[in-house]
C-alpha cells in the first residue's frame, strides 16, 4: 500500500517535470505540430537560423510568413512560391506534409552564405526529397533567404483532340440464376519469375502479362514453402507492380520477404489474380532520354512526356532491369511528385543498388498514371 | 411457426414408425413411384378411422382416413422429388411403408453453365457447356435425358453435339471459330432451351510491322493493323510498345491501338534503333535511315 502511494507520487512528479521541460525546450517537430508560430522560432541573426525559420514556416504551411521573410520576394508572387512547393495542379506535392528538414552549409562569408536545404515530404506512397541550394544574404542585422523559385510551366490554351477509348463493365446481378453467365475475368500469365537471396531475405521478381483483350486490375501473391510443404511466409507485390494492365501490357513485380532465408525455401507458390475493371487507354506517357547512370549513386533517369491532353496528377514509374543474358535482375520504382502537363517533360530518377547496377545490361521503364478525381 | 410444427410432427411420426417397425401388417398399399405433381391414391385395409402421415423432403402431409377406402391426393400435393415415408396410425398400431416421388416430365428448365464467356479464336475444346435438367418444380431430372448443344454464329461452321444426362447432368466441349465475333451457345431439351453468348476474340499477335517518318523535329512511328495468326485484327486498346535506343539512351512509349493501329512520336536521333512489340511478340526493327 505504501509502495503504491510512493510510485504514484513519483509518476506524478515525473509527469509534471516532463511537461515543464517540453514547454520550455520543445523539439522543432512539436513546435510545428503545436502551430505555435513565430514565438518559438529563432531570430534570423545567422544564415542557418534564417533557413531553419523558413523550413519551419514551410512545415507549418505558414506561407505568408515564409514568403514575407524571403529576400527576393519581388521576383515572384506568394502564389507562385506556394505553387512551387505544393504544385499548381493536383499532384503528390499537394497532399504531402513536411516530415523533416536538413541543412548543410556549403559556403559562408560575412554578407552571404550558401546552404543546402533538404525538405523531406511524406505522402501516402512514401517520402520524397526536395533539395534546394539556397543563397542567404545579410540585410542589416538580419539574414534573408533568396528562394530559387521553380515555376511550373503553363500549358497554353488549346484544344487537344483525343480519340477516347475506354472499357466499361456490367457484371451479373444478384438476382440472376446461379447458372447465369458473368463476365469472364481477364486472363493473365506470369512470363518470368526469379527468387533471389537479398540481404538475408528473399526477393521474388518477375513479369506479368495481360494476354486478354480487356483491361485487368492485377495483383501477385507469393507463398514460400518449406521442404515439408508448410508455408513459411506469404506476401504480395503491394505497389511494386503496375496494378492496371491494358491488353497485352506487361508489368514487372517485386515481392520482398525480409525474414526468410532462401536456404529455407523449397518451392514458391505464385498466385496472380486479375479482376476485370473499367479503364481508359489514355493518357499515353512517353518515357524519354532514359539513361542508366553507373555507381556511385546508380540510377535510371529519364523524362516523362504526357502525350495526351489530360493533366496527370501522379505518375508511378517502374523500372525492369536485365543482365546480358536477358535475365531479370531487379525491379525499382519511383513516384513523380509533380503533375504531368500535356507535352511537358518531367524528370525522374530511380536509384539502383550498386551491386545490381554493375550487372545491368538493359532496362525497360513503364508508367502507371492517376488523374485527380478519376482512377486511371 | 408452421414449419417448426411440421418438422416436429414429422419427427414424431418417424419415431413412432421406428417403435412400430415390427407391427407391419401389409395392409397399406403404396405406389412404388409417383411423378411429382400428379394425383395418386393409397389403399389401406381394415375398418375404422386412422391417421395417414406422408413424410418427405421438406414436406409432411396428414390425412384422417377411413380404413379400407382409398385416400386420394391431389396433383399439387406432392411436388418435391425424393424418398417419402408413409405411416398409418390407427389407435395403438402403426403401419408404415415408403415410395419415391420422381421428377415430372417433360423437363421444363435448364441451368446452363457455359465457360468461358470470352476466349481466343481457334482453340480446340476451348468452350465447355454443362447443363443441369430440371422439371417444372425445380426437381433435378435424374432419368437419362437427351440434351442438344449447339454453337453457332460468327463465321465458323455450326457445331452440334447430343449428350445423354448422367445423374441429371450433361456436358460437352466445343471448339472456338477461326474468326472473331460473338457465338450463340444453346442447350436444348425438348421445348426447354437456354442460350449463352460466347465472345470469340483475336488470339496472340502474329503480324506486327511499323514504319517511321519524320514529323517536324521528331519521328512519327505507326504500325500497320496488328493481326493474329488467323488474320483477325487485334482490338483497339491493345498496348503496343515502341522502344528507341540511341547513344546510351532509350525512349519508350506504351501506346494503345486506336482504329487498328498504334502511332506516336519519338525523338529523332540519326542511327537510332526503333523496335516494336506487343505482349511477348516482337515486330520489326528500324534503323533510322535504314530499315531491316
Amino acid at each position: 500500500m505504501r509502495n503504491g502511494r510512493l510510485l504514484a507520487i513519483v509518476i506524478a512528479v515525473a509527469t509534471v517535470a516532463l511537461i515543464v521541460v517540453g514547454t520550455l525546450w520543445p523539439i522543432q517537430s512539436a513546435v510545428a505540430m503545436a502551430g505555435s508560430g513565430s514565438s518559438l522560432l529563432r531570430d534570423s541573426g545567422s544564415p542557418q537560423a534564417a533557413v531553419e525559420n523558413l523550413a519551419d514556416e514551410i512545415g507549418q504551411q505558414a506561407w505568408e510568413k515564409a514568403y514575407s521573410g524571403l529576400a527576393n520576394r519581388s521576383e515572384f508572387t506568394e502564389l507562385e512560391f506556394v505553387h512551387d512547393l505544393t504544385g499548381t495542379y493536383p499532384s503528390l506535392r499537394t497532399y504531402a506534409t513536411l516530415d523533416s528538414s536538413e541543412l548543410r552549409p556549403l559556403h559562408a562569408s560575412a554578407d552571404e552564405a550558401q546552404i543546402q536545404l533538404k525538405l523531406r515530404w511524406s505522402t501516402v506512397v512514401g517520402a520524397f526529397l526536395d533539395t534546394r541550394d539556397l543563397r542567404v544574404v545579410r540585410t542589416g542585422d538580419r539574414w534573408g533567404v533568396l528562394w530559387p523559385i521553380v515555376k511550373e510551366p503553363r500549358v497554353p490554351a488549346q484544344v487537344i483532340p483525343v480519340n477516347y477509348l475506354r472499357w466499361d463493365v456490367i457484371y451479373r446481378g444478384p438476382e440472376d440464376d446461379w447458372g447465369s453467365q458473368d463476365v469472364e475475368a481477364p486472363h493473365v500469365r506470369i512470363v518470368d519469375m526469379h527468387p533471389v537471396d537479398r540481404s538475408g531475405g528473399v526477393v521474388i521478381m518477375g513479369e506479368l502479362l495481360n494476354e486478354d483483350v480487356v483491361p485487368a486490375f492485377v495483383t501477385v501473391k507469393a507463398t514460400l514453402l518449406a521442404k515439408n510443404g508448410s508455408a513459411l511466409a506469404t506476401e504480395d507485390s503491394f505497389d511494386k507492380i503496375s496494378h492496371i494492365l491494358l491488353p497485352k501490357q506487361v508489368t514487372p513485380f517485386l515481392i520482398a520477404f525480409h525474414d526468410v532465408a532462401l536456404s529455407e525455401v523449397d518451392s514458391v507458390h505464385m498466385e496472380p489474380s486479375a479482376t476485370l475493371i473499367a479503364a481508359s487507354a489514355d493518357p499515353v506517357i512517353e518515357i524519354e532520354d532514359q539513361h542508366l547512370n553507373p555507381a556511385p549513386g546508380a540510377s535510371l533517369s529519364g523524362k516523362l512526356v504526357n502525350q495526351s491532353g489530360q493533366v496527370v496528377s501522379v505518375a508511378h514509374v517502374l523500372g525492369t532491369f536485365y543482365d546480358k543474358s536477358g535475365q531479370l535482375v531487379w525491379v525499382a520504382d519511383q513516384y513523380v511528385d509533380r503533375a504531368l502537363l500535356p507535352q511537358t517533360p518531367v524528370s525522374f530518377a530511380m536509384s539502383l543498388p550498386a551491386d545490381i547496377a554493375s550487372k545491368v545490361s538493359s532496362e525497360r521503364a513503364t508508367t502507371t498514371t492517376y488523374s485527380s478525381g478519376r482512377f486511371q | 411457426m408452421k414449419s417448426r410444427f411440421t418438422f416436429l410432427l414429422g419427427g414424431l411420426v418417424l419415431a413412432a414408425m421406428q417403435l412400430a417397425g415390427a407391427q407391419q401388417t401389409g395392409g397399406l398399399r403404396l405406389p412404388k413411384t409417383v411423378e411429382a405433381g400428379t394425383a395418386f391414391s393409397i389403399q389401406s385395409a381394415g375398418s375404422g378411422k386412422a391417421v395417414l402421415y406422408i413424410v418427405g423432403p421438406g414436406q409432411v402431409l396428414r390425412r384422417n382416413i377411413q380404413l379400407g377406402e382409398p385416400t386420394f391426393f391431389a396433383p399439387e400435393d406432392l411436388h418435391n422429388a425424393g424418398h417419402y415415408l408413409a405411416a398409418l396410425v390407427a389407435g395403438s398400431s402403426t403401419e408404415n411403408g415408403a415410395f419415391d416421388v420422381i421428377a415430372a416430365s417433360p423437363p421444363a428448365a435448364l441451368s446452363f453453365l457455359a465457360k468461358p464467356s470470352r476466349l481466343a479464336v481457334n482453340l480446340h475444346d476451348g468452350i465447355s457447356g454443362v447443363v443441369y435438367v430440371f422439371d417444372r418444380f425445380q426437381n433435378l431430372v435424374i432419368a437419362p435425358t437427351q440434351v442438344s448443344f449447339q454453337l453457332s454464329g460468327g463465321v465458323g461452321a455450326m457445331q452440334t453435339r447430343t449428350v445423354l444426362t448422367h445423374n441429371g447432368v450433361a456436358w460437352t466441349k466445343m471448339d472456338s471459330a477461326a474468326k472473331e465475333g460473338g457465338a450463340q451457345f444453346v442447350a436444348r431439351v425438348g421445348d426447354a432451351a437456354s442460350t449463352r453468348v460466347i465472345q470469340q476474340v483475336p488470339g496472340d499477335p502474329c503480324h506486327l510491322r511499323m514504319s517511321a517518318r519524320p514529323s517536324g523535329q521528331r519521328l512519327a512511328v505507326e504500325t500497320e493493323p496488328v493481326r493474329d495468326c488467323s488474320g483477325n485484327a487485334l482490338p483497339d486498346g491493345t498496348i503496343v510498345t515502341f522502344t528507341e535506343t540511341y547513344d546510351g539512351g532509350e525512349s519508350t512509349a506504351d501506346v494503345p491501338l486506336k482504329r487498328g493501329v498504334a502511332r506516336t512520336d519519338m525523338p529523332a536521333y540519326r542511327g537510332a534503333r526503333i523496335s516494336v512489340a506487343t505482349g511477348v511478340f516482337i515486330g520489326n526493327e528500324i534503323h533510322w535511315g535504314k530499315e531491316r
